[in-house]
């Protein structure tokens, strides 16, 4: 049910029906309806299913997570780090 | 950080997911069955090995989270029916194309003439359709609630377009409900759930404050990378050692508690609970979405009139127990010689097609690479 | 409302699907597991000889009592759109076949081609087909020595379609084949993998995504002349086509009966090409290549081989993505970027998009 992709929005239309927008892969254009994000604006970073951007991505949601994981990976060297000097 | 981010790749980081492996096996001191219900979460697990480098007493099961597998045979012959008619274009996502029916599947019905097109969006349907207007365009609305709002906007669209030959074959289901189901049934041996991030991107994750107080199991939103899949897992295992058993979100950067508003709107708009038949389950009630009445004109059910389908369920190559864990795939009898689930683009459902991608895996462990 | 405890999961069925083996449909085409069993159960049943039993992409042919070995091999060449970025179907038509001569060590000599036309298409663009399989032919340093031509009617042909057989000398003292793969080999491939299949995909416009990726479509055996130079005991040559680097590392590892492991954070993939393939659900191994190489060789021909070849034009991003053992005999391991491993197995049908 999920093969959702992030995307960066570059490029937004107008259009009768459903709000459209050209969104960028990593080099790969794809058109998606932005119908269900009315507050994105270019340069946002989308997940797109199916030809529909979900939600927007958060970059600084993202920074925290992996600062936490950075935290807890780090914690775990230093004990095992421990363990050998043991 | 901010200048080597990136949205997926950060997320794969072999040194980060080393740490926090260290982490789940640090505080596993039990053995614990976490069940993940989403198909593309299987896949990612698959794909990364993630379930090689978890402490043994860990056990993951993989759950009804592919709509593909879980569409009812009913619905299969009537796409096939539809799909069989010669001024149909019948478009479908390509998962489909290879899910047999009672007895036939779309890659035959190709062969045999029909006009069958696999689309990534159900947007491309609707172009299809501006494309052909002396064509009968149906795209097969199948999906949970991450794919449902974009099946709701190619009705929407259609509509705005004022188009008479679009109509949609729909098999939608919500997660919820299995989630219900499968914990209620007596044999349920999950004791976690892996909830489907981007389901939760447009739903929330509200509705499972009750089923998780209701049933005591921790239910955890989780993302598809690997580091995305160890948090949420990680997240699990403390609170199953420490005896709690709350929702929590471990996909934070596409997730919120309320979800995405103007999605479920979307979704509203066209579309109402219902009750869903899940292939060899049966029918948990108000568990799927089908078509509001003032949008029938695009029900392509009743369009085609295929209502009345007489069905014939094929060999079952697998029982629901794999779905619970209960038995292992090479205790299925097909397993090894008809079905070689390897590839997910297959048709297998993705219980079975995890549990029996794990056939490579046993094999793998036994010859020790 | 609730009620699920007459809910039983005991009835979850898994939907086999279906195998196939009365009608030819497209999986057939693919060049995996379905294209595989095809051969088998059609085509080797009625036409065994110990030539097309080796499996190979050509016949090595013994003449004059031993003296001479030339080596043959035919192609069928379909394709839609005719022309995409970075090629078309004539330069496809004469690399597909040189290329595939070439994986003997041989030296591409003469091509035949034959064409069926179908009703209406421009003659235009035959001309252009026409021309470019000139230059290819011309680069590859084959001569075009015999052809025909038929028309069918309207809707009865997908404009063109090129059939073509290829004649090569083996003069070398090499033992080049599919089975020849020894553990301890290292395999090398000469660059990004799943370009052709993309550009055409793009070219298609079915799926909507728009790239800047072209088909990688190239003629290899001045490539290979290269590398046997300084590696005249290479086992193993082979160009992953249909069914991609996975498919055919499958293949050799069964017909060498040996195990091959590959890399996942060496194996070079352009970022759009993983990018679409991720956008689809579609796994770059598995994806149709036209002008790269597999080089299975002894480990200390390594460093000679990469050097030749990233001299070469169209070996410049050549590099070791993993080797042979003994172990798990037919069987292709990855080890992943995290550091977990999985089996890569041969793809089943034809490749599909995905939302699951």
């Amino acid at each position: 049910m999920c093969l959702g992709i992030p995307g960066k929005i570059i490029e937004i239309e107008q259009s009768i029906g459903v709000k459209m927008a050209k969104i960028d892969f990593g080099g790969v254009i794809r058109e998606a309806c932005i119908e269900a994000i009315p507050e994105a604006k270019i340069g946002d970073y989308t997940i797109i299913h199916a030809g529909f951007a979900l939600n927007v991505l958060s970059e600084q949601e993202a920074l925290e997570t992996l600062s936490l994981l950075q935290e807890i990976s780090d914690i775990n060297n230093e004990l095992n780090f421990n363990e050998q000097e043991l | 950080m901010n200048k080597n981010f990136n949205f997926s790749t950060s997320f794969r980081n072999s040194q980060l997911v080393k740490g926090v492996v260290e982490e789940i096996k640090r505080i596993t001191t039990k053995p614990w069955t976490i069940m993940e219900i989403c198909g593309g979460q299987t896949h990612a697990i698959m794909q990364y090995g993630i379930d090689q480098i978890l402490p043994k007493e860990l056990e993951l099961v993989h759950g009804p989270g592919c709509p593909v597998c879980v569409t009812p045979l009913d619905q299969i012959d009537r796409a096939h029916a539809i799909a069989a008619q010669t001024n149909v274009i019948f478009c479908t996502f390509g998962d489909m194309l290879r899910v047999p029916g009672s007895s036939t599947d779309l890659f035959s019905l190709k062969a045999h003439g029909a006009q069958i097109k696999v689309v990534y969006s159900p947007i491309d349907a609707v172009k299809i359709a501006q494309e052909n207007p002396d064509k009968q365009i149906v795209f097969f609305a199948i999906g949970f609630e991450t794919t449902i709002p974009a099946n709701a906007s190619s009705i929407i669209q259609a509509k705005a377009f004022g188009l008479r030959n679009f109509s949609i074959l729909v098999s939608q289901v919500c997660v919820p409900p299995a989630m219900e189901a499968i914990l209620s049934s007596p044999s349920n041996r999950v004791q976690a759930f892996l909830a489907a991030g981007h389901v939760c991107a447009v739903m929330g994750y509200w509705q499972y404050h009750p089923i998780s107080q209701k049933y005591q199991v921790p239910i955890v939103v989780t993302g598809f990378e690997p580091l995305d899949l160890l948090q949420g897992i990680l997240k699990a295992i403390r609170q199953l050692e420490s005896g709690t058993h709350i929702v929590e979100n471990a996909y934070q950067r596409a997730v919120s508690e309320k979800g995405n508003q103007a999605a479920q709107e979307i979704i509203n708009r066209v579309f109402e609970p219902c009750d869903r038949n899940w292939r060899g389950i049966g029918t948990i009630p108000f568990s799927g979405m089908g078509l509001r009445s003032e949008f029938d004109e695009f029900n392509a059910e009743h369009r085609f009139n295929v209502e009345h389908i007489k069905t014939q369920e094929s060999e079952i190559c697998i029982a629901g127990q794999i779905l619970q864990g209960l038995k292992k795939p090479y205790q299925c009898p097909a397993f090894g010689n008809v079905c070689v689930p390897t590839n997910p683009l297959g048709a297998p459902m993705v219980s079975s097609e995890g549990a029996c991608s794990a056939y490579y895996r046993f094999s793998l462990n036994r010859e020790e690479i | 409302m609730e009620n699920t405890s007459q809910i039983s999961f005991d009835g979850a069925s898994c939907p086999i699907p279906l195998p196939h083996n009365k009608t030819i449909v497209m999986g057939h085409g693919s060049g995996g597991k379905m294209t595989e069993d095809l051969i088998k159960q059609v085509f080797q049943k009625h036409f065994s000889n110990p030539f097309l039993n080796a499996g190979n992409d050509f016949a090595l042919l013994p003449m004059q009592g031993n003296d001479l070995q030339l080596s043959v091999s035919t192609d069928a060449h379909i394709i839609f759109p005719l022309t995409f970025p970075g090629g078309d179907i004539g330069r496809l038509a004469i690399c597909g076949t040189v290329n595939d001569m070439s994986m003997s060590g041989a030296t591409p000599l003469y091509i035949t081609a034959s064409f069926i036309l179908e009703e209406g298409l421009e003659i235009n663009l035959l001309e252009k087909i026409v021309i470019s399989m000139k230059e290819a032919a011309l680069e590859a340093g084959v001569t075009i020595v015999a052809g025909d031509t038929k028309v069918v009617e309207k809707g009865k042909g997908d404009g063109i379609f090129i059939s073509t057989t290829g004649i090569a000398r083996l003069t070398r003292q090499v033992q080049i084949n599919g089975s020849n793969a020894h553990p301890g080999d290292v395999v090398i491939i000469s660059g990004t993998i799943g370009d052709h299949g993309i550009a055409v995909l793009d070219a298609r416009g079915d799926l909507g995504i728009k790239t800047n990726i072209e088909s990688d479509v190239a003629p290899l055996n001045h490539l290979i002349s290269e590398i046997l130079e300084v590696a005249p005991e290479t086992h193993v040559l082979r160009d992953p086509t249909r069914g991609g680097l996975a498919t055919t590392l499958n293949e050799i590892a069964k017909q060498s009966k040996v195990g091959i492991i590959i890399h996942e954070e060496k194996i070079p993939v352009l970022q759009a090409v993983k990018s679409a393939c991720e956008l689809l659900g579609f796994d770059p191994l598995y994806i149709a290549n036209e002008g790269k190489l597999i080089v299975i060789a002894p480990e200390n021909k390594r460093n000679a081989i990469i050097s030749k070849m990233q001299n070469s034009k169209y070996g410049k991003n050549a590099i070791v993505i993993g080797e042979i053992i003994e172990k798990n005999p037919g069987r292709v391991i990855l080890k992943t970027e995290i550091g977990t491993s999985r089996i890569v197995d041969v793809m089943a049908g034809e490749m599909l998009p995905r939302i699951c």
